[in-house]
């Protein structure tokens, strides 16, 4: 083969946006220290650093965990290796990508919150507005512009809102936490269970194709979960801005300020009734066009974005790719609309990255990618878009010398756990932990190469808020303690059939699975489906048959599940079986201990 | 100790570069052997920092001081290429047998070669020169002054290892400060105002007394040690046999309970 080795640039893409200010760091540095003199009140406090983004962590006040806000997800070289170095400086020398594009870093002490917020803004990045009753990130996923199904690239329109809110004082004191999610197209992405979801779409008018959205109200998980309803057939782009102007308006107007388990706005919506909802926002909506100043206008950016970059860079020098090459391709990688070109789904543990890693990336997403930078998904992970295929060998190789070359992140191999003990105040289980462990034993028994397995998920969280996301997975799990006599067991509610697509619903309650039996359950349902499917079925398919009553082989109901599984589920003795009662990554016995919450609060 | 603040705690790749020309200084390399004969600063002695570690008893430390033709007058310039911890530990232990003027190069070794600056293969040889042994025990702390002093107010303990190995047990009362916190991008230490600007983040007062632990033999520590003295800090000692000694005598350990923040660690 012959060489085409084109000239890299060093010169790395710069980001196009900048999120930041620098006087918010000294202002988060002073603010501390009138708090530590007594001179500002808890809850003050606590308002002030959640709405800059720093959370509490389990068990201290000592430490905070900052979260990265990722807008559209669009992470650029020099902000990773900025964030790696933060993560060694001021963290735990490893960084936690989130399911909602965040970059988290846990165990900062709270007095180095400011260096951090500092160390961002000289990249132009910002924790602003992601915690708190605000309007968090705003999402768009990460296939957006390469997706073959989009209409077209939401990404533009989702920067300008994230634009358009951030630090507008009408989403800083909000009843509850907000969320917008602008996906490419059904399938990908999670329009219908967040407070504000948009799909692109485009219809024509007067011979012309005018852009427009279908925009879902009122979804969301959580203690109590939703499926967001669609406020219209077509909403077209220059309504975008208004509509969620309304929305936010009747939001803060009438949502629930007082019962802290019912205040975010799919409740208002349950409350009212969908029709009421959506003649307000309608009538709303009138009202914000007629007096908003013409100035407010989403500035929507859409210049083509440049694709400078080489296409082939690649020297094989005639060697054959390292081991584990094609399971890798099959498993992880994404053909873009774009022909000849991938996106690169990175296989994380339960969106862990070392510091190392993150600047290895950097490297590579500059070298590889030929629009330059990185985007975060929605499944705890990394994606590298624009990979020219002729590359693919060689990226491989380049993953594989910094340990980020697994397979199955676009399988059911990847599960997603949230951060559980690990950090969070409200758990109750190591749900973190247990995502690694499960991904682990499933890439040893290769169960991300069955194609039967490709559009299931497992994702679980270590209590019964969804930060895990469990209830739109296939298999979700959600934490608590179990219990025989005095001694007490970790242990997962076990719900089926979830899902975030066009069908979306939330899963179904199965059974309480002990910790320790979670992996052994899996691996039983799997054999029950192959059991009994039909020739085209996949996991998700026969799950979602039986969940909606319309299967006829052996299992036919959630409880026909139950009762198989049950006999799994039963507690040994402490004699018997002293790991049972421990959770996964500690060897003492598990205990239930729990602070004040904030990812509830 | 008022005579040191005068003393310079690092020094930049150029002014060594005028003190090689002038021949006013002696240069230590403390990385292997193999590294060092592979090329490094032209004039440059090698003091692995293994060799130190094997005997650091002051009269051994003396004599190699000797044989490199260091008297007591003689500046003297340490570096490595492990972000400057193990020169500092070298540096560190000059100074507690009484020499005065020791300092860091400002850049590691990779630093100063991707510079593009001098290097050299050539083995230097030293006439042996005499130098006087004087003990600053005021820059030392061991395990039983730590015990004492650690309780008194205006001292504090700092662990300059990774946040997940000091979450995971520690000293009481020592507070955290990684020492990846300690360099910039291009320099062993941060600039004097961004360190000044940490320490008070953290609370830690210029009038303070400052006791400096990492892991084991106090390279780590070192490296904040010097970073203490280049923001003017009068009253800094390193605590040089540091966590692991602390362990073995069975001393008071604390850890961060209740969480399991070890498995947010992608290794
Ligand atoms: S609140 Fe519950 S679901 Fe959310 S991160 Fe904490 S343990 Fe996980």
């Amino acid at each position: 083969m012959t060489a085409t080795n084109l000239k890299q640039s060093t010169e790395y893409v710069k980001p196009k946006m900048n999120w930041a200010k620098l006087e918010e760091s000294e202002n988060f540095a002073n603010t501390v220290k009138l708090y530590r003199q007594g001179k500002i009140d808890p809850d003050n406090f606590r308002r002030f650093r959640l709405q800059h983004g720093a959370y509490g962590t389990r068990m201290t006040d000592d430490y905070a965990m900052v979260r990265i806000k990722i807008p559209a997800g669009e992470i650029y070289p020099n902000q990773l290796e900025r964030i790696a170095h933060l993560s060694e400086a001021f963290s735990i020398g490893n960084a936690h990508v989130s399911t909602r594009q965040n970059i988290q870093l846990h165990w900062v002490v709270l007095e180095d919150v400011s260096e951090i917020m500092r160390g961002l803004a000289e990249v132009g990045l910002t924790s602003r507005e992601a915690c708190g009753n605000t309007v968090r990130n705003v999402m768009c996923s990460p296939l957006a512009g390469v997706c073959s199904e989009e209409a077209f690239d939401a990404t533009p329109y989702a920067f300008a809102t994230a634009r358009f809110l951030l630090r507008n004082p009408m989403n800083q004191n909000l009843p509850r936490k907000f969320k917008f999610n602008f996906t490419c197209c059904e399938k990908h992405g999670m329009a219908r269970i967040t407070d504000v979801g948009l799909i692109p779409q485009t219809r024509d008018l007067d011979g012309k194709t005018q852009r427009g959205f279908k925009v879902f109200l009122g979804g969301g998980l959580g203690n109590k979960s939703f499926v967001g309803h669609q406020l219209e057939d077509f909403t077209p782009e220059e309504d975008i801005l208004y509509t969620s102007i309304a929305v936010l308006r009747i939001f803060d107007r009438l949502g629930n300020r007082k019962n802290m388990a019912r205040n975010r706005m799919r409740y208002l919506v349950d409350e009212m009734g969908w029709e009421n909802f959506q003649n307000l926002v309608l009538k709303e909506r009138m009202v914000v066009r007629a007096t908003q100043s013409v100035i407010v206008k989403l500035e929507v950016d859409n210049t083509p974005k440049e694709i400078k970059r080489p296409i082939r860079i690649t020297d094989t020098d005639g060697r054959s790719p390292p081991d584990g090459y094609s399971r890798w391709l099959k498993t992880t990688t994404f053909k873009q609309k774009q022909a000849r070109f991938r996106a690169v789904f990175l296989t994380l543990e339960s969106g862990d990255m070392t510091a190392n890693q993150l600047r290895s990336l950097a490297k590579i997403c500059s070298e590889f990618s030929a629009e330059g930078f990185a985007r975060n998904g929605f499944s705890q992970d990394i994606v590298l878009r624009w990979v020219a295929e002729d590359d693919l060998p060689r990226l491989y190789s380049r993953l594989l010398e910094v340990g980020l070359a697994n397979p199955g992140s676009l399988t059911m191999a990847s599960p997603v756990g949230c951060s559980g003990t690990t950090s969070c105040n409200l758990a109750l289980t190591n749900s973190h932990r247990l995502a690694k462990e499960i991904q682990r034993k499933f890439l040893e028994l290769n169960l991300d190469e069955d194609q039967t397995l490709h559009d299931a998920t497992i994702k679980i969280s270590g209590c019964p808020n969804s930060c895990g996301q469990h209830e739109i997975a296939t298999i979700g799990f959600y934490g608590g303690g179990g219990r025989v006599g005095k001694d007490m067991y970790p242990v997962y509610q076990l719900s089926l059939g979830g899902r975030a697509d066009g069908e979306a619903m939330l899963g179904v309650n199965c059974l309480r699975v002990p910790a320790k039996r979670i992996i052994p359950i899996i691996l039983k349902i799997i054999e029950l489906f192959k059991k009994n499917k039909k020739q085209d079925d996949t996991l998700a398919s026969w799950i979602h048959r039986i969940v909606k009553g319309n299967e006829n082989s052996e299992i036919k109901s959630v409880n026909d599940f139950k009762k198989i599984l049950e006999p799994l589920t039963i507690p040994p003795t402490k004699e018997q079986d002293k790991d049972f009662y421990a959770d996964y990554g500690s060897d003492s016995s598990y205990h239930t201990k729990t602070g004040k919450g904030e990812c509830a609060a | 100790m008022s005579r040191e603040k005068t003393l310079r705690t690092t020094i930049d790749a150029d002014s060594l570069r005028s003190e090689l020309r002038d021949n006013s200084v002696r240069v230590i390399d403390v990385r292997r052997e193999e590294d060092y004969k592979q090329s490094h600063i032209p004039n440059a002695a090698n003091l692995p920092l293994a060799n130190l570690l094997a005997d650091d008893s002051p009269d051994k430390v003396l004599k190699t001081a000797q044989s490199f033709g260091i008297d007591d007058e003689t500046p003297v310039v340490v570096y490595d290429d492990t972000f400057g911890a193990l020169a500092s530990r070298v540096a560190w232990t000059l100074q507690y047998i009484g020499h005065e003027d020791v300092s860091l190069l400002d850049v590691t070794y990779g630093q100063w070669k991707s510079l593009g600056l001098e290097n050299d293969t050539k083995i230097p040889s030293f006439g042996k020169k005499d130098h006087s042994l004087n003990l600053h025990p005021d820059i030392l702390a061991t395990a039983d002054y730590l015990e004492k002093a650690k309780e008194k107010e205006n001292v504090i303990l700092v662990d300059n290892r990774e946040r997940l190995n000091y979450l995971e047990q520690h000293i009481p009362g020592a507070i955290n400060i990684p020492y990846r916190t300690l360099a910039s991008a291009d320099k062993i230490l941060r600039p004097k105002d961004e360190l000044k600007r940490l320490l008070q983040n953290r609370n830690v007062k210029s009038d303070a007394e400052v006791i400096t632990y990492c892991g084991s033999v106090g390279t780590l520590s070192g490296l904040a040690y010097y970073a203490l003295k280049s923001v003017d800090h009068p009253n800094v000692k390193l605590y040089v046999r540091s966590f692991k000694e602390w362990k073995n005598l069975n001393r008071p350990i604390v850890k961060q309970e209740n969480a399991d923040y070890w498995d947010l660690s992608a290794e």
